[in-house]
């Protein structure tokens, strides 16, 4: 069913390449105004499940729409803006003339001097795309997606590659955007990108859905404690980790272990009182990052 | 400060009204191709030179009844409009599927229909500006002199004769590799012109390239030429145009399946 309301919608889409599905069974949804974060390591289908969503790849099955038209409509592409992770730009045009062009191709561009200088271009206006540095390049690439001025915007990993600066910028960017009621979907593999901008994270690994929520609620699902030490005798013992009270995974490399648990007091009791022979032993916070890694790998046996 | 970090509601926003694409598109299609230095060498100064090594030192003697300088003016403007034809389009189309700017292009509401219309009004403007400079360099140079009509009208013929090339142009910019494009470009290119009697006259190319050479596309362009020169083959002009649109049709055909081809590769 076509709801011309809902900026883009993806349902039940697969996409299988040689014996292997990519992306299996994922549905996905935008609504109007929000700010979504698909996260995800890579690998884990982002970059195709938006493709498909805009019709830039055959899905194997299950439908899509933007605006409840088919993706590839035209009326769908003049309310899109998008910025892919790998796509190319013609290296002998100037700046100014590419954002000139995709401004003709959208019934309401807004000015390419407005574009530009969103992006932070406007001293590289004149200058051949050739010429300009991998973080000029990635900022052109936005000026391309937000020139029609679209209700709906695709970023895929907009800020891979960046320095610190430069993303806060580009945060910044977003978050104005944003204010003006657009419809951001944001594909990324950095939990702090995800919790810094989006209203609503869904957590992708391995083709589908893992988790989905306010990144308060994946935080909290994943936050804890990581209880580190070495064992002379872990082989033989590595097995019986997985039977400790409190553990969500269990990581273990030649003599060293690491589980991942919200309760470490309970986990550290169990794990001295069993014949564990534990040495240097160490409790500490998990970051973001390796809480995530913690959610989207899979257990160790 | 932009007027994008300080207003909040969508309708203070200026908005610019809607403009041409395929104009503007035409416009980024020439500037694409003549700021790569090789272009300007191939199109314009290549066959200058070849003209004065080859043309220059016998200008004024005769070639089938007109003289030399004149005899190559369809030769060399085929060969200009061909090299246009298959570089313009073919190159810049490899080139593009390789750094997935139809990647890019294809998120955007551009038509097909105005990507394709560029490339071969693009082809046809950089042809004719290839030919004008070669006859003005004749002209200046050699001294060779058509008149102002029999100039435009030979412009035209060569316009008409290029089509098959930008049509071969599209073909080996889907068929073939970024790498390969424009070393492929030049294997077809350099032996078509050879082989068709557009160096070396028709009468005084080996047996076996006299056999081949009216089946050869690039033949049938040049006698369009020699046609209206006055030097023309005992063949009729329309029979030649029938050869042009043949291949034309063959090599739309060709595009056309490497293009559906690279869509699945891209796009499947």
């Amino acid at each position: 069913m076509r709801n011309p309301e809902i900026p883009v919608q993806l349902v039940n889409a697969t996409k299988r390449y040689g014996s292997e599905n990519v992306v299996n069974g994922f549905s996905f949804e935008a609504q109007p105004g929000e700010i979504v974060a698909l996260l995800g390591p890579n690998g884990a289908g982002k970059t195709t499940s938006i493709s498909m969503m805009l019709g830039l790849k055959r899905m194997t099955a299950g439908q899509a729409t933007i605006f409840g038209h088919t993706p590839t409509d035209i009326a769908a592409r003049q309310r899109t803006g998008i910025m892919l992770q790998e796509s190319g730009l013609p290296a002998t045009l100037k700046v100014r003339e590419i954002v000139e062009l995709f401004s003709r191709l959208y019934p309401k561009p807004i000015s390419n001097q407005d574009a530009i200088e969103a992006a932070m271009l406007t001293h590289k206006s004149e200058n051949r795309i050739a010429n300009l540095s991998g973080g000029e390049r990635q900022r052109l690439y936005f000026a391309l997606a937000i020139i029609g001025d679209p209700d709906l915007l695709f970023l895929d990993e907009p800020t891979v590659g960046m320095d610190v600066t430069a993303r806060n910028i580009f945060w910044e960017r977003i978050r104005q955007m944003h204010a003006r009621g657009k419809t951001i979907v944001l594909t990324t593999h950095y939990l702090e990108e995800a919790d810094a901008l989006a209203e609503r994270i869904v957590v992708m690994n391995k083709g589908h859905q893992v988790a989905a929520g306010t990144p308060t609620e994946i935080k909290a699902g994943v936050m804890g404690k990581i209880v580190r030490f070495r064992s002379p005798r872990l082989a033989l013992t590595s097995a019986r980790l997985n039977a400790l009270p409190g553990i969500d995974k269990v990581r273990t490399e030649d003599n060293r272990a690491e589980l991942y648990t919200k309760t470490p007091e309970e986990t550290v009791r169990a794990l001295l009182n069993g014949d564990f022979d534990v040495h240097d032993l160490e409790v500490t916070g998990a970051s973001l990052e390796e809480a995530f890694v913690a959610l989207t790998t899979d257990p160790a046996a | 400060m932009s007027t994008l970090s300080t207003t909040t509601s969508a309708s203070t926003i200026e908005h610019r009204g809607h403009r041409s694409a395929l104009l503007y598109n035409v416009y980024c299609e020439i500037m694409k191709t003549i700021r790569v230095p090789i272009f300007a060498v191939s199109l314009f100064l290549l066959p200058a030179m070849l003209f004065s090594l080859f043309v220059l030192p016998s200008v004024n003697e005769l070639q089938n009844g007109v003289s030399v300088g004149k005899y190559t003016m369809p030769s060399f403007g085929v060969y200009v409009v061909m090299m246009a034809g298959v570089f313009s389009t073919g190159i810049t189309i490899a080139n593009e599927r390789g750094m997935k700017w139809n990647l890019l292009l294809r998120a955007t509401p551009m038509k097909i229909s105005t990507y394709f219309a560029s490339k071969v009004i693009m082809a046809l403007l950089i042809g004719a500006g290839a030919a004008i400079f070669l006859f003005a360099f004749a002209r200046i140079t050699a001294g060779v002199n058509l008149g102002i009509g029999l100039w435009a009208e030979l412009l035209g013929t060569m316009l008409v004769a290029m089509l098959p090339f930008i049509a071969l142009g599209l073909f080996l910019g889907y068929a073939v590799g970024p790498q390969a494009a424009a070393g492929v470009a030049n294997l077809v290119v350099l032996p078509l012109s050879f082989m068709s009697g557009l160096f070396i006259p028709y009468e005084s190319l080996p047996h076996f390239a006299r056999i081949v050479a009216p089946y050869l596309p690039a033949y049938h362009s040049g006698q369009l030429g020699w046609h209206l020169i006055g030097a023309g083959d005992d063949t009729s002009v329309a029979v030649h145009l029938l050869w042009i649109a043949g291949y034309s049709l063959l090599f739309v055909v060709g595009a056309f399946f490497f293009y559906r081809r690279d869509e699945g590769k891209t796009f499947g």
